[in-house]
């Protein structure tokens, strides 16, 4: 039997606002419990929500970057239930008028390109945290990330694989964070999604029935767990029983997905618009604004970086995949550094090091200044490449500043062309046999008295310099 | 002090024959003296003294230490505020409501948190977790509600007025039944911030007083715009009191052809003695037709269940008020806190609201009832084309005696707001104002203006008060001890 699989993903992007979407409170990550907290985001009596419109800026230009349609008035609605981290007792959301309709992600897979149709993405606030296993008898409540405002991103189920959700979740993220909407990290559930996955005869037209995994929070998790779900549905279906419609959890430790206790889904939500906000209206000039401001998308910067600077198709590619790569890339040139240069220290070695350690750029000691100086002392000399990388690796581990790095270590090249001559002189006395071999035809003898040259030197003699002198020396 | 005006105490005060430490001893003593109707949950004795003693009378100012009492679900720092209820017996809150600190801007001194229903929930203040409130002008009968307390203890002569909240009729029902003029101003025009909400898009704070000049100095002390509720309207504090003696204009009063019939002959008698006083006042009345009036008494009753049912939820025991002992998990926490906390009426709407709003019912019971809604507010922008007020009585009796209505069936006491609900659907201003007594028990009519006319209905009341003396009436309270 072949099997197709119809995935729908509902993604919850956390934006990057200063403060809360319906409280002045800051929404800065990891503060001490319950400080990021006022009247408003403790619900308590006789408190008020007020609309932070940055929010809305935020979920409009994403809508924008998408071709979606933008409700120029959106209300917000209350959806009812009761959680101790849920303060008021009901969530503020958006149900009836989102304020993104419609819209398109494209995504790529394996060189081939597909479009995913968007339903909608509304604002909603985010709740709190209940923390159990910080005291033996009570849970604690921790109250800072309630009414962090969330972009919810809903996906059509036109998503066919494991792969594909992985894809349009790595589109998504490359759309939030170049449009600065989010800072789209993954680890701190800046973005998290879940799947409705189901699956079908291949042919048959109506939808198989569907469960939902809830809140995954990685690009690996999701497609392991949309993957065991596949695989689970389809040995159930197989085995001549039914798929039970319910919400599920992955389990990253196991690798499994298993459904939720029943009550923690089984609610009667009890939407309502909510009295205690006036419908949000964005006016014609606020629309024009954020248009007229609109952040460069991956797409135009690559054709920028090869029409403009004339990087490669590889190192455009990488450079516009990531709004921290480009961002620091951009930062790099503005600051004079050569764009070829930086193009090609930030995909090669920087990168490498990244990519050993799994470690983003924004997490790492390396910053852009840090880069610029490595690079200042690349283009004017004072060291060579292969010093360089050296360089690179020390201030890689510690953070030192390469200039530093370079003075304590004695790693300046050695460019004077009377020292260097005078040492080549005596390679070249001390190795008659091998000058008469190269003399003889040999070329690829040149390499060794490089090589002899460069042990001398400790790698710090100019490898340009020496090449001429010793070309000039050996040619007699 | 005790019946005296703001306008009369603002004299006395001027002239120095009082100062603010006597006007508001004086009134510290009235509460206690007057204990026995229950109009207080709390009296800010050494606070109001404080103020007092730190206060300089300013001449220009209406409301310079005026004293007044606050509803008791209007939140004042560090100053407990319970709605009446046990679920926030205790409570004190961190903040304070922007109607509070409104008036003590303007030179309030609050001696007092009134009794109320529970989180004004009632129109007898019955519902009360701390009692019944006695009417000053009868022994063992309702001052009406939900802003029971506050209507009993400036009808006591213990205030010259006290703010109040109007969700269905909470300000002028009572205001009716304790001979007083009772203010509901424009859904918006009072900020609703550390106001505890009962139903948010009813609910509207305002001034119960002797008169509607007394009203119209509240009011402007009361309006204004706050940032910190985004459905107070962007507009500046209201001006009323400057025109209120503005008269020249000849207005039409519409009487509602659909409430006629609805009124027992007395108190029919009582409403046909306004229509001839305003008539002898020059004033124009026509009959006009609110078609839909009919349904706003189930609409009401559908809409304000199913936002309180939602603005209620906070009350968990979690964070603040009162939290069942000896609870097993989260469940029990849930329902034995909200189960004790919250009062049999709360209980009664929570259950109603919840039930309109579930999967299944919503598009039969709230969805209707917000249709509704619209009618009746598009019946009043029609019938505003014929007529510049509306007037009708403001409660189809007098007052009544403790648990004589709506024991056994409870709405027989929801009928107490049949002529008040309208208003507050509409979003409209309306103030019911002293008229003919009944049986020698107060009576009172109410007049409704077009968004945002408080003007004009401060003026006609004020014209009215000119013409009749029934608002100048006391009660002698002399039966009670």
């Amino acid at each position: 039997m072949t099997w197709e699989v119809v995935i729908g993903l509902e993604t919850h992007v956390q934006l990057s606002t200063k403060t809360k979407l319906f409280s002045r409170a800051s929404t800065s990550f990891g503060a001490d419990p319950n400080t990021n907290v006022n009247l408003v985001d403790c619900g308590l009596p006789g408190v008020l929500p007020t609309v932070n419109k940055e929010a809305f800026y935020k979920a409009i230009r994403f809508g924008l970057a998408i071709n979606a349609t933008i409700n120029q008035t959106s209300h917000f609605d209350r959806k009812n239930y009761f959680y101790p981290d849920l303060p008021k007792g009901y969530q503020i959301t958006q149900m009836d008028r989102p304020i993104v309709e419609g819209g398109q992600v494209e995504i790529e897979l394996e060189g081939v390109h597909k479009v995913i149709n968007v339903t909608r993405a509304h604002l909603e606030e985010d709740a709190g945290k209940s923390i159990h296993d910080a005291d033996p008898i009570n849970s604690l409540i921790d109250l800072n990330r309630a009414g962090t405002p969330l972009l919810e991103i809903v996906s059509e189920p036109e998503i066919s694989s494991a792969k594909e959700a992985v894809a349009y979740m790595k589109a998504l993220h490359q759309l939030i964070t170049f449009l600065d909407v989010s800072d789209g990290n993954m680890s701190q559930g800046s973005m998290r999604c879940d799947a409705n996955v189901s699956i079908r005869k291949k042919g048959d037209k109506e939808l198989g029935t569907r469960t939902e995994i809830k809140n995954i929070n990685s690009f690996r998790f999701i497609e392991k767990a949309i993957n065991f779900e596949i695989k689970r549905q389809i040995k159930v279906l197989e085995s001549g029983e039914k798929i039970v419609q319910e919400t599920r959890l992955y389990d990253a430790n196991k690798d499994e997905t298993r459904p939720m206790r029943t009550k923690e889904f089984a609610n009667d939500y009890r939407y309502f618009p909510e009295p205690d906000l006036l419908p949000v209206v964005i006016n014609d000039d606020e629309i024009a604004e954020i248009k007229n401001n609109f952040p460069e998308l991956p797409n135009e910067k690559k054709l920028r970086y090869l029409n403009e600077l004339k990087l490669s198709v590889n190192d455009a590619d990488i450079l516009s995949s990531t709004k921290s790569l480009s961002a620091v890339f951009e930062k790099l040139i503005e600051n004079g550094s050569d764009s070829t240069l930086a193009a090609k220290w930030l995909v090669g070695d920087i990168s490498a090091l990244l990519n050993k350690d799994q470690v983003e750029l924004e997490n790492s000691k390396l910053t852009t200044e840090l880069i610029g100086e490595l690079l200042n002392n690349i283009s004017d000399n004072t060291i060579s490449g292969k010093i360089a990388k050296e360089v690179l690796e020390e201030c890689y581990a510690t953070g030192e500043s390469p200039n530093s790095i370079i003075k304590s270590k004695g790693l300046k090249q050695i460019t004077d062309t009377a020292e260097l001559e005078s040492m080549l002189k005596k390679i070249v006395d001390d190795n008659p046999e091998q000058v008469a071999q190269f003399q003889a035809g040999k070329d690829k003898l040149f390499g060794y008295f490089v090589g002899q040259a460069m042990k001398e030197t400790k790698g710090k003699g100019n490898p340009e310099i020496i090449n001429k002198i010793l070309r000039e020396l050996l040619a007699k | 002090m005790q019946h005296k005006t703001i306008s009369e105490l603002h004299e006395m005060l001027a002239s120095k024959a009082i100062t603010p430490v006597e006007l508001v001893e004086e009134s510290l003593n009235l509460a206690k003296k007057y204990e026995f109707l229950n109009c207080f949950n709390f009296i800010n004795e050494e606070k109001a003294l404080t103020q007092a003693k730190n206060a300089t009378f300013d001449p220009n100012n209406p409301l310079s230490c005026i004293p007044v009492a606050h509803k008791d679900l209007f939140c004042t720092e560090n100053i407990q505020t319970t709605c009446s209820s046990k679920i926030l017996e205790g409570f004190k809150p961190p903040y304070t409501a922007t109607v509070v600190e409104n008036l003590e801007s303007a030179g309030c001194i609050a001696i007092a948190k009134t009794n109320m229903d529970e989180f004004a929930m009632g129109s007898s203040n019955e519902t009360s977790y701390f009692g019944k409130v006695h009417n000053p002008w009868l022994k063992d009968h309702v001052p009406g509600g939900s802003s029971g307390g506050a209507a009993a203890s400036v009808a006591s002569g213990v205030v010259p007025f006290a703010t109040g909240t109007d969700t269905g009729g909470s300000i002028r029902q009572p205001a009716a039944l304790c001979n007083l003029t009772g203010l509901k101003p424009t859904y918006g025009r009072i900020s609703r911030w550390g106001m505890i909400a009962f139903a948010s898009s009813l609910d509207q704070a305002g001034p119960l007083a002797h008169n509607a000049k007394d009203c119209a100095i509240a009011l402007d002390a009361m309006t204004g715009h706050d940032h910190k509720d985004t459905t107070s309207l962007a507009m500046e504090a209201t001006k009323t009191v400057d025109s209120i003696d503005d008269f020249s204009s000849t207005k039409t009063l519409g009487v509602v052809k659909e409430f006629s019939g609805q009124l027992s002959s007395e108190m029919e008698n009582a409403f046909q003695e306004s229509i001839k006083t305003y008539q002898n006042l020059g004033y124009k009345i026509k009959e006009i037709s609110l078609p839909n009036i009919k349904y706003s008494v189930p609409t009401y009753y559908v809409i304000a269940p199913a936002e309180c049912s939602s603005n209620l939820s906070r009350f968990d025991g979690v964070r603040f008020g009162h939290r069942s002992e000896e609870v097993k998990n989260l469940e029990e926490l849930y329902i034995k806190s909200r189960s004790e906390g919250f009062g049999n009426e709360v209980k009664r709407r929570i259950l109603i609201g919840t039930y309109v709003l579930s999967a299944g019912y919503y598009d039969a019971y709230y969805k209707k009832a917000q249709q509704v809604r619209r009618l009746i507010t598009e019946d009043f922008k029609n019938a505003f084309q014929e007529c510049d007020l509306i007037l009708t009585p403001t409660s189809p009796g007098t007052t009544f005696a403790f648990d004589s209505k709506g024991s056994k069936d409870p709405t027989e006491l929801y009928l107490e707001d049949l002529f008040t609900i309208a208003a507050n659907l509409a979003g409209i201003p309306a103030i019911s104002i002293p008229q003919t007594f009944v049986n020698n028990l107060p009576t009172g009519h109410q007049l409704i203006a077009p968004h945002l006319n408080e003007e004009l209905i401060l003026q006609t009341a004020h014209h009215f008060q000119q013409d009749t003396d029934w608002h100048l009436k006391s009660p002698s309270m002399e039966d009670f001890s």
